[in-house]
């Protein structure tokens, strides 16, 4: 190592870039409470698709597949492009990096535009909570629904705080607070938002997939 | 220490495009399934497929195979938790009348 002999070399460091080890294990930790959170949702949904599985069969027919598959796809792209912008910014090719963090803040907002047309579409169609289209339906059918709107709706809040995050990111990367030396605000930003892809990757066939 | 020194060796970007490919073939092969109409067994296949994406997704776009032992570990509870409380909820909702 080139580094001088001081009292404590790994403290001067933390004191100059801070704590890397501490800021992703404390990224972790949270993502931690995001599984338990998005956990309890998915056993909800187990629960009431054992009690109501022919109605939730049934619902999921109203969602279009061909929607639910394109935002898998762009998701996943998503998270390629961030994972890439993390190894870019690493070997210092800074334009690179921001460029693919710019991708994945544009398919984020496909993503959630997509989320927007889908919603509308049940919306005018008269299905949303408390309707009075839904009223009528089973019960089985009105969890099913309700559950669509909560489970897909929290999911897409998450996208909307990822992507106002990279846009954090991407500032940071373009000012150079984020470099080649210090990265571990986009490490934790990627880690975040490969956490949302993978919620999506349950919602998906268990929404769109089981008709 | 330096970050560069703490932080993981930079993956290459062919691993993660290859990751990327592995990760579409596998939502293709999620829908094929879907199509055949497996009844009871659809669910089953449905989450394995998943479950692969998400460990595709957890292993190398988050690294996870190059972070300490303590930290996979650490998932290793929260997931042994979350399992447990499915488990006994439904050790209750199966046996309800009514």
């Amino acid at each position: 190592m080139i580094e001088p002999k001081m009292d404590n070399p790994d403290e001067i460091a933390i004191k100059e870039r801070g704590d890397y080890t501490g800021a992703k294990m404390g990224m972790w930790i949270f993502l931690f409470t995001e599984v338990l959170f998005f956990g309890v949702l998915f056993l909800l949904y187990s629960v009431f698709r054992s009690r109501y599985a022919l109605d939730f069969h049934a619902s999921a027919k109203e969602l279009d597949i061909f929607f639910g598959t394109a935002n898998t796809a762009i998701l996943l792209t998503s998270s390629l492009t961030m994972a890439l912008s993390i190894a870019l910014v690493r070997k210092g090719k800074k334009g690179l990096s921001i460029l693919c963090q710019s991708v994945t803040i544009v398919l984020g907002i496909i993503f959630l535009i997509n989320k927007y047309v889908e919603w509308g579409a049940h919306i005018s169609s008269g299905i949303y909570p408390h309707s009075a289209l839904l009223e009528q339906m089973s019960r089985g059918k009105v969890i099913f629904f309700s559950l669509y709107y909560v489970m897909t709706g929290l999911h897409g809040l998450h996208v909307l705080i990822g992507i106002c995050v990279i846009t954090g990111t991407l500032v940071f990367t373009a000012r150079e607070i984020i470099n080649r030396e210090d990265f571990v605000k986009l490490e934790n930003t990627g880690l975040y938002w490969h956490f949302v892809d993978i919620i999506w990757i349950y919602l998906f066939p268990l929404f769109y997939l089981i008709t | 220490m330096a970050e560069k020194e703490l932080a993981f060796a930079v993956v290459r970007n062919k691993t993660y495009v290859f990751i990327w490919l592995c990760l579409v073939g596998l939502t293709v092969l999620t829908v094929a399934v879907a199509r055949l109409h497996l009844t009871s067994y659809a669910v089953v296949a449905a989450m394995l497929i998943a479950t692969a994406k998400a460990g595709l997704v957890a292993t190398f776009f988050m690294n996870l195979r190059q972070e300490p032992w303590v930290l996979k570990i650490m998932l290793f509870l929260v997931l042994f938790a979350l399992t447990l409380i499915v488990l006994l909820t439904f050790s209750d909702v199966s046996f309800r009348h009514g």
